[in-house]
C-alpha cells in the first residue's frame, strides 16, 4: 500500500518562530488521520503545508509518492474544507461546489449534474439556488464538503471543521464525516484540538506540541500509552506522577494515570478530598494524596464524597503507564 | 461598607440627555438625520432640479433673453451635431480614462491591500494622496511642461534614441498631434494622472474586504491565479471598481479645466456649460448639456445593476 502523504524531516519556519519544526510522518492511503494538538501547535500548519498554501522551509513533502516542492495549490489533487468554510459569497451554493469543476472546463451541464449529487450526499439536494449567506452553519459545513469532494480529491483536508457548531450538530456531522470517509475510501486528514473528537474519529491520530510531533499511533496507543508527560496531558487530561509515586518503574521516570481508573477503596492510599465538579455522567474529584494532586472520576451513580472529606483510594498496577522523557 | 446604590445618579441636563437618547433611539436618528436631510434635499437636489428645469426653457434668438415657458427647443439644439460631437469626445475621453485608471490601480490597490502592512502602507496613502494636496492648476501646468514639444518627455526620448517612436504615435489620426501637449493623448494622460486616485482608494477599501480565505479556496479547487482572479477577484471587488469608476468616469465629464490647458482645443462638455452659461449667455442650453452627464451615469448605474455589479456588497 502506497503512503497518501508522507513528511520527510520537514520544517516551516517564520524567522524565528518554528511552526512546524522537522516532522516525520506517514499518513497511509484511506486512513482517517487526525492531527490533535492546541493552537500554535503546528496542525493547520502542517495540513496547509500539504494543500500548497504553505512551503517548507526544510524537508520534502510528498503526496502519493510525488515529490510536491514548489508545486503550487491548485495545481495539487487535495482539497480542503476551511475552518470557516470560505464559501465564495458572489455565488448560489450549485455555483460554489461546481466551481472545482468549472476552472478545470466541464460542461456546464455536466458540473451542474456533479454539483446536484454531491449536494445530494450531504443531504442539501434543495439548497442550490440558495446564496451561502442564507445558509445556517451546519449548512455552510456541509456545502464545503460538497465543494471539495465533487473534485474527487485523493486526499480531503479538513481544518477544524466542527469547531464553529454547536454539541448536539458536532456530534452529528462527527458521525456524518466517519461514514462518508467510509463509504468514499479518500483519505481524510483531520485538524482538531479537540481530544475527544480525535479519537472518536480517527483511526489514527498524531499528536503535535510546539511544531513537533508527539506520538502517532491509533486512538487506543495514545489514551493508554502516552509517550510523553505532554501527550497525557493533552490527551484525556492524565494524572502524570512520578513513576515511583505510582508503585511501578524507576525513580525518576513520569507516569500516567487516568482520572478513571481511581477507585475510592477501602484500605487504599489516604487522600483529602479538595474540589468536586458534577458533569453529568461522572463526578470529577480534586485529591490531595499525600503531597500529590490527582484527578479522580467517580462514575455517576456512584456516592461522591464531600470536599474535605478524608477517603482512601487505590489503582491498578496496570493501569499505570510509564513513559518516557519529552523530547 | 455601604452597598452601591442600585441607580447611580447621574444628574444634570447631560445626564438627562444621555437617558432620552437611550430611550428614544429612533427619534435620535432622526434628529441625526435632519441636517443632512435638509442639505441633500434642499441645497442639492433642490439645485439639480431647478437646473433641469431651466434645461427646458430657451433662449430668444434676438433679445437673449430667457424665454420661461416649457419648451423642447433646448434639446433639439443640443441634438446638433455639432453639440453631439462635444458629448461623444468627452464619453469617450471619460470612457478610456476610467478604464485605464482601473488597469493601472488594480495592481497598485492589491499591493496595497495584501501586502503593504505597517510603514508600507502609510507610505502608499501618502504617495496615492499627495498629489490631491498640491493645486490642481499647478499639477495641470507642470504636465504641460512635460508634455511640451520642447519639453522633458520629448528631451526624454531623444535621448533614448526613441524619437521616432513618439513621432509615430503623434502621427496617428486624431488622437495625435504636433506635440503631446496639444493632442487627444496629452488630455488623456493628464486626465489619467489626475483621477487615478479616485480608482486607487475605493478598489483597495474593496480588495481589502475581500477574505483571504476566499483566494486560498479558488486555489484549493484547482483555480489558476489568473481563474482566480476572474471569477472571484474581479466579481468580488466589482462594487470598488464601480465606485471608482463614478469618480473617474464623471469627474472626466464635467472637467472643463485640463481639457482647455492640455489638448487639441477642441470642446469636451465642461467647456460647452462654461462658454454657453458665461460669455453666450445661453442658461437654458448649458442646463441642457448639464444634464447628458446626468443621464449618462444614470444609465451607466442602471446597467452596472442590472449586471450584478453590487450583489457581492
Amino acid at each position: 500500500m502506497t503512503a497518501a502523504v508522507t513528511f520527510a524531516g520537514v520544517s516551516r519556519h517564520y524567522g524565528p518562530v518554528r511552526a512546524v519544526d522537522c516532522v516525520d510522518l506517514t499518513i497511509e492511503e484511506g486512513e482517517f488521520f487526525a492531527m490533535l494538538g492546541p493552537s500554535g501547535s503546528g496542525k493547520t500548519t502542517s495540513l496547509r503545508l500539504i494543500a500548497g498554501f504553505e512551503q517548507p522551509t526544510a524537508g520534502h513533502i510528498r503526496i502519493f509518492g510525488e515529490n510536491v516542492d514548489r508545486v503550487p495549490p491548485y495545481r495539487r489533487n487535495v482539497n480542503t474544507v476551511f475552518q470557516n468554510y470560505a464559501l465564495f459569497p458572489h455565488l448560489n451554493v450549485a455555483d460554489n461546489v461546481a466551481f472545482g469543476l468549472r476552472v478545470k472546463g466541464v460542461s456546464r451541464k455536466d458540473r451542474a449534474v456533479a454539483a446536484q449529487r454531491a449536494l445530494d450526499m450531504v443531504e442539501l439536494g434543495d439548497f442550490g439556488a440558495r446564496r451561502a449567506g442564507q445558509l445556517s452553519g451546519g449548512q455552510r459545513q456541509r456545502v464545503a464538503l460538497a465543494r471539495a469532494l465533487v473534485n474527487e480529491p485523493r486526499v480531503l483536508l479538513l481544518d477544524e471543521p466542527l469547531g464553529a457548531l454547536d454539541l448536539k450538530l458536532r456530534e452529528q456531522m462527527q458521525d456524518e464525516l466517519r461514514g462518508l470517509q467510509r463509504m468514499l475510501g479518500i483519505t481524510f486528514v483531520f485538524v482538531t484540538h479537540d481530544q475527544e473528537e480525535a479519537l472518536s474519529m480517527a483511526d489514527r491520530v498524531a499528536v503535535f506540541a510546539e511544531g513537533r510531533v508527539r506520538q502517532v499511533g491509533t486512538p487506543q496507543e495514545i489514551y493508554n500509552r502516552p509517550a510523553t508527560r505532554f501527550v497525557a496531558d493533552f490527551v484525556g487530561s492524565s494524572n502524570v506522577i512520578s513513576a515511583d509515586f505510582a508503585g511501578v518503574g524507576p525513580a525518576g521516570a513520569w507516569a500516567s494515570l487516568r482520572p478513571e481508573n481511581i477507585t475510592l477503596a477501602e484500605g487504599g492510599r489516604p487522600a483529602v478530598v479538595t474540589s468536586r465538579a458534577f458533569l453529568g455522567r461522572a463526578t470529577r474529584l480534586g485529591l490531595d494524596c499525600g503531597g500529590h494532586a490527582l484527578t479522580a472520576l467517580i462514575p455517576a451513580g456512584q456516592a461522591a464524597p464531600e470536599p474535605g472529606a478524608q477517603i482512601a483510594v487505590s489503582w491498578a498496577p496496570e493501569a499505570v503507564h510509564v513513559m518516557g522523557p519529552d523530547a | 461598607m455601604t452597598p452601591l446604590a442600585i441607580f447611580p445618579g447621574r444628574g444634570g441636563v447631560l445626564g438627562r440627555a444621555s437617558d432620552w437618547i437611550w430611550r428614544n433611539p429612533g427619534r435620535f436618528v432622526l434628529l441625526m438625520a435632519l441636517p443632512i436631510s435638509l442639505w441633500l434635499g434642499i441645497v442639492y437636489v433642490g439645485s439639480l432640479l431647478a437646473l433641469l428645469v431651466q434645461s427646458f426653457f430657451s433662449i430668444d434668438e434676438f433679445s437673449g433673453m430667457i424665454v420661461r415657458e416649457f419648451t423642447f427647443k433646448t434639446y433639439g439644439e443640443l441634438l446638433r451635431p455639432v453639440n453631439l460631437d462635444i458629448i461623444a469626445r468627452t464619453v469617450l475621453m471619460a470612457a478610456a480614462v476610467t478604464v485605464a485608471a482601473a488597469v493601472l490601480a488594480f495592481p497598485i490597490a492589491f499591493y496595497a491591500a495584501r501586502y503593504a502592512r505597517g510603514r508600507w502602507k502609510a507610505l502608499f496613502y501618502i504617495g496615492v494622496m499627495l498629489p490631491l494636496w498640491s493645486s490642481y492648476l499647478v499639477k495641470i501646468y507642470a504636465w504641460k511642461l512635460i508634455l511640451a514639444k520642447e519639453g522633458i518627455l520629448t528631451w526624454l526620448f531623444a535621448k533614448l534614441h526613441l524619437t521616432w517612436a513618439l513621432d509615430a504615435v503623434l502621427a496617428t489620426p486624431v488622437i495625435g498631434g504636433n506635440s503631446l501637449s496639444v493632442s487627444y493623448i496629452g488630455t488623456f494622460l493628464v486626465f489619467l494622472y489626475v483621477w487615478l486616485p479616485f480608482m486607487i482608494i475605493p478598489l483597495q477599501a474593496a480588495l481589502e474586504r475581500v477574505p483571504k480565505d476566499l483566494l486560498e479556496a479558488a486555489a484549493d479547487l484547482g483555480a489558476a491565479p489568473r481563474q482566480t482572479f476572474r471569477m472571484v477577484l474581479l466579481p468580488l471587488a466589482l462594487p470598488g471598481v464601480i465606485a471608482g469608476s463614478i469618480f473617474t468616469f464623471s469627474l472626466t465629464l464635467g472637467d472643463y479645466i485640463i481639457p482647455q490647458i492640455i489638448g487639441s482645443s477642441r470642446l469636451f462638455i465642461g467647456q460647452a456649460v462654461y462658454a454657453h452659461q458665461g460669455t453666450a449667455g445661453n442658461i437654458p442650453l448649458a442646463a441642457a448639456f448639464t444634464v447628458v452627464p446626468i443621464l449618462i451615469m444614470g444609465v451607466y448605474l442602471w446597467v452596472a445593476k442590472r449586471k450584478g455589479a453590487f450583489d457581492a456588497l
